[in-house]
């Protein structure tokens, strides 16, 4: 008994702190990278995905509120931003080989964000989804900040449009490597690009860690097709008249 | 490393000032990775010796922090996982629309991308 209150005691004391949740979050990642790497890069068990899956579970099984252990994994999550920021330097690494694909790269961008802007929005009415979702869908494929930005400014519900953009970000990071392969595209400069468009954050992260031509590419995608979003969907909805 | 660190850490502050003195749609840091892009290529035409030092740095501290960038997403989708109930019943369809429509763009964009590109080599 004596012995169970000592453990109760510092389970209370280590999920007040930082470092705990801390490493179950890296502990995590880990084993699903491990998973990943041992299924022979399986696209399913890629280590985003189980990391969220393991870490969810934990709080789930010993009812931890999110507020708290975000409280801890927040130092993590803080580092996303310096990591954006040094996106610049494999940019600026591959600078030449940008500038040689300049017409691609502006054409896909324009063409590839209105297809991602229709397909959602004639998806959604084909399944026939409430108008405030449909408008929360719209600017999904962008980094979640400009996501939202743009959910709010026509009408959504911005934190449903985050909790989309997340989703789209796993769903970008897990299947376009299959999809791609399917398609047979081979040049890694394509298949990055179209990842970073469609998959914003967490599809390029995911590129940048498999290759760097293809994590480049993801990064110039990302950020200009959030800028064309931003600017877009609002267009469409008044010619859409959705 | 520690210079590299405060670099891009004062490019994300510069970055996140811009976009609220601006009050732009863009993310701060996006517009930090911006500017020391232009920074860097600047330099290149300057080429001074410190700057040319503080880049060969730059790269280093780049590839620890961008070598499991994947991580630094997993606090955030915890969040989703906890918050998914909002979606209440329209969750399948909800879904079924970002997995169709996530695959699809990503095969248009590749296939138009690799189109437009023509031949030529791409591992430059």
């Amino acid at each position: 008994m004596a012995d169970e209150q000592k453990l109760y005691s510092i389970w209370v004391y280590l999920q007040a702190e930082p470092l705990f949740w801390l490493t179950l979050t890296i502990g995590a990642y880990l084993v699903g990278d491990y998973c990943y790497r041992r299924s022979g890069l399986f696209p399913l068990f890629n280590p985003v995905a189980l990391g969220i899956i393991i870490v969810s579970s934990v709080l789930l099984l010993f009812d931890v509120q999110y507020e708290r252990y975000f409280d801890g994994a927040k130092f993590i999550h803080f580092l996303l931003g310096p990591a954006t920021v040094a996106l610049a330097i494999p940019i600026y690494r591959k600078w030449d080989l940008i500038l040689n694909h300049g017409r691609a790269i502006l054409t896909t961008v324009l063409l590839g964000s209105c297809f991602a802007i229709l397909i959602t929005w004639g998806l959604a009415s084909l399944f026939g989804l409430e108008r405030e979702i449909v408008l929360s869908l719209l600017p999904r494929s962008v980094t979640a900040p400009i996501a939202m930005g743009v959910s709010e400014l026509i009408g959504g519900i911005p934190s449903l449009t985050a909790i989309i953009t997340i989703i789209t970000g796993i769903i970008g990071a897990a299947f376009a490597t299959f999809t791609l392969d399917l398609l047979r595209v081979k040049k890694m400069s394509a298949r990055g690009f179209a990842i970073g468009l469609a998959s914003h954050g967490i599809g390029t992260a995911r590129a940048m860690s498999r290759n760097e031509t293809a994590g480049v590419f993801a990064a110039v995608a990302m950020g200009l097709s959030g800028i064309v979003t931003a600017l877009i969907v609002p267009l469409m909805i008044f010619l859409l008249q959705i | 490393m520690l210079q590299s660190i405060f670099a891009i850490f004062l490019f994300q502050l510069v970055g996140e000032m811009v976009q609220k003195y601006f009050a732009l749609t863009v993310p701060g840091p996006v517009i930090g990775l911006v500017l020391l892009l232009l920074a860097m290529l600047a330099s290149d035409r300057i080429g001074n010796k410190p700057a040319a030092q503080l880049k060969q740095n730059l790269v280093l501290t780049a590839e620890t922090l961008l070598g499991h960038l994947p991580l630094l997403f997993v606090p955030i989708g915890v969040g989703v996982v906890m918050h998914i109930t909002l979606l209440e019943d329209q969750l399948a369809a909800v879904l079924g629309v970002v997995f169709i429509g996530t695959v699809l763009t990503v095969g248009f964009s590749a296939l138009l991308m690799e189109k437009l590109q023509g031949r030529g080599d791409d591992n430059g």
